[in-house]
């Protein structure tokens, strides 16, 4: 299995070869899933709409309820109003949601419809029951990765909902980025362990890690309401974790409502949990409470009585902007090398940060931005690495170059518990370098002749 | 059966040269079918004294796939046959992806097979070939032959050149070819030595120079072809040979598309120095 890989690499101008990355749409549904009682609605064909939700399915090995509008040979000629329209109706009457979550597709941008324009004539001809709402995103694929998507569905949300009545609340806005249903419970821990109040936007816990009760829900407990997506106006800061997922939102708040904002990295790892922690401390002006300095203690205490492991190992990282920005400060941390990291998103901001970050400790590093894995394959070929970090995808080049795997961040399709244990966080960091450490003590102890295997590690 | 495809900028008057020419060779007992590739499906309203066509888009968007031949396919002057392609209104949709879906779904209702014994196939596109819908007519298996609507004028000559470069995409690898400019004068200064001139420097002819006639206009307004309308005018008789020329044109070629600045020149040469 990809034993053809040349090891050398020529320069690829309009070729990418397993893109570390998926289109728009997807990161959409994934935002609007955690809005309760939300319905996702994908303006389009029925092949986008099936395709993302059979992705988000794959990772959460949850069911995803998402509409389409069906695109025919006609809609492409005519438009899709007649579709959106029908099928705005048609959801409100059949799948009764509080809020629809519209985002387009390839199709319907490139033919040009106008989704306010539809929506209003929905709202105009009374096909809007009351007390309900419709929100749209545009999130054509040809632009960015399915990171954007999230990031303008978040922004649509905001953008649609969130008003200030002039009265501002003791609240914060909490902007998670994309992360896993665990991490924003995770994350909501911690900030309640602060006792702040706060909205968190999307949340996607307790509906993609929704427990089996015997019944079937369409729309599980979890979500935003749409009364706190629109209370986020009053609120007296928002914090964006995450600038790729989070800050356009953020910053759509600050214009919008006159929230101030503050972007920060998402808190994978110890430095990054640590500004984060800080951020709140500051925001609350309280100490940070024990339990959360005992988290901190136990992640150190396991990373430097186990530096052995680490120490000098070289990984190779990809996945989004977001999480590799985060994951490679935390490897770095435990002294770790990394000397190739990738992303398959775009953005120029990805380079300079990785190479901030690595500058001391590995100023040679391979660093780049709309990459593939193929490049990734080639480079760790031309320096091999003791551990791989990243999605799912790259358990074809952990075959052929016999290098283990951790899997970490979207899409983990072949693996469970990425949906139910945080990685955010000490208590996610824990969980991180302990499946770290343990890839490399298996692959240590699967090498070691008799004499050296250990029994003791 | 010849396949035969009218560009031209907007306006220059490509659907009443291309009635009128049709009319001709169904005079001169031609089977000719014309198939209207403009949303606003007036491509065959001369033909059939009025827009009395239902498009294949919305007979498409009313009855859905299975459409009948019949139900697009109008008979026109002198027999001959009429088709609208179509499109959505002004503004929404893909005017572009309209077209292509039409000539599509023309083929497989089989308005080409050779029992429809068609001796020429007539496509009146609109204006530019602003994206990949408009060259679809000139996409490999479909119009193999390329005449050019222009006049003396700046705009048009450069929307000429234009869809010359569009031309030599599809030649490349397709069967595609250009026939010939046909000059709708405009009464331009010098303008059939200057589009003479263009059509020499882009390798093909000025097939022929149509004069500028008020009885254009009457005809247009009784929704007739001057054939119909004034068969002994003097304007139809230049109708019936363009219809010859095309008829008996040997000329086909790859055509060289000029630069802006060549373009100019040319007119400045020919335009200015009058």
């Amino acid at each position: 299995m990809l034993d053809m890989t040349p090891a050398n690499s020529v320069e690829r101008t309009a070729l990418k070869i397993n893109p570390a990355k998926t289109c728009q749409p997807v990161g959409a549904m994934y935002a609007a899933l955690g809005v309760h009682g939300c319905l996702p609605h994908s303006h389009g064909s029925q092949g986008c709409c099936a395709y993302h939700r059979s992705h988000l399915t794959r990772h959460f090995k949850e069911p995803i309820m998402a509409s389409t509008s069906s695109f025919t040979e006609g809609s492409s000629v005519f438009g899709g109003m007649a579709n959106l329209q029908q099928a705005i109706s048609t959801i409100f009457e059949m799948y009764d949601p509080e809020i629809i979550a519209v985002h387009t597709t390839c199709l319907s941008e490139t033919i040009g419809d106008d989704i306010p324009t539809i929506i209003g004539k929905c709202q105009n001809e009374g096909k809007i029951p009351e007390g309900k709402v419709i929100v749209h995103a545009n999130t054509p694929s040809y632009v960015g990765f399915h990171v954007t998507g999230y990031s303008n569905m978040v922004k649509g949300f905001v953008k649609y909902l969130a008003a200030s009545t002039g009265r501002r609340s003791d609240a914060i806005n909490l902007i998670p980025g994309w992360v896993e249903p665990s991490d924003m419970a995770e994350l909501k821990r911690y900030i309640a362990a602060f006792n702040l109040p706060a909205i968190m936007l999307p949340d996607t816990s307790s509906v993609l890690d929704a427990p089996a009760t015997g019944e079937h829900s369409f729309y599980p407990k979890g979500g935003t309401t749409v009364a706190q997506i629109r209370a986020m106006g009053d609120a007296r800061h928002t914090l964006a974790l995450g600038a790729w997922a989070s800050e356009e939102a953020a910053i759509q708040l600050t214009k919008q409502c006159e929230v101030p904002h503050e972007v920060l990295d998402l808190p994978i790892g110890l430095a990054a949990t640590d500004r984060f922690i800080s951020a709140i401390a500051k925001l609350t002006g309280t100490a940070v409470p024990q339990l959360l300095e005992d988290e901190r203690g136990r992640l150190v205490d396991v990373i430097s009585d186990m530096h052995q492991y680490l120490g000098g190992k070289k990984v190779a990282i990809w996945g989004d902007p977001d999480q590799v920005i985060a994951l490679t400060e935390f490897c770095r941390d435990m002294d770790m090398k990394p000397v190739h990291v990738m992303t398959g998103g775009n953005g120029q901001a990805f380079e300079e940060r990785i190479k901030a970050i690595l500058a001391d400790s590995v100023p040679t590093a391979n660093i780049k931005q709309q990459g593939d894995l193929f490049q990734m394959h080639q480079w760790i070929k031309q320096e091999k690495v003791d551990l791989m970090i990243g999605t799912t995808y790259g358990k074809f080049i952990s075959r052929a170059e016999d290098i283990p795997l951790v899997r970490f961040g979207w899409p983990i399709l072949d693996r469970v518990g990425h949906s139910y244990f945080p990685s955010v966080g000490y208590t996610g960091g824990l969980r991180l370098a302990t499946q770290i450490i343990s890839a490399i003590q298996e692959r240590q102890d699967r090498d070691a002749p008799d004499h050296a295997f250990e029994l003791v590690m | 059966m010849r396949k035969i495809a009218i560009y031209g900028k907007g306006g220059i008057g490509k659907s009443t040269t291309t009635q009128n020419t049709v009319a001709g060779l169904a005079e001169m007992g031609k089977q000719v079918m014309v198939v209207g590739c403009d949303p606003k499906a007036d491509s065959t309203r001369l033909l059939l004294g009025g827009l009395a066509q239902k498009t294949v888009l919305d007979t498409l968007r009313d009855e859905g796939e299975d459409v009948e031949l019949d139900e697009v396919l109008k008979p026109g002057f002198c027999k001959t046959r009429c088709v609208e392609s179509g499109g959505p209104e002004p503004g929404v949709g893909c005017a572009g992806r309209g077209i292509i879906t039409s000539i599509n779904m023309l083929e497989q209702l089989g308005a080409y097979d050779a029992d429809k014994q068609l001796d020429y196939t007539f496509y009146d596109v609109l204006g530019d070939v602003v994206c990949g819908g408009f060259a679809m007519p000139i996409r490999d298996g479909k119009a193999e032959e390329i005449y050019i609507v222009v006049s003396g004028e700046m705009m048009a000559m450069y929307a000429a050149n234009n869809i010359c470069k569009g031309i030599v995409k599809f030649a490349e690898t397709g069967k595609v070819r250009l026939g010939g400019l046909i000059c709708n004068s405009r009464k331009c200064d010098n303008e059939r030595e200057l589009i003479e001139a263009l059509a020499a420097r882009l390798g093909t002819q000025m097939i022929h120079f149509v004069p500028r006639d008020n009885v254009v206009q009457h005809a247009e307004l009784n929704r007739k072809t001057v054939i119909e309308y004034a068969p002994t005018a003097k304007q139809a008789d230049e109708y019936r040979t363009l219809a010859k020329k095309i008829d008996q044109n040997q000329m086909f070629v790859v055509p060289k598309p000029l630069n802006m600045e060549e373009l100019e020149s040319l007119l400045v040469k020919y335009g200015l120095a009058a």
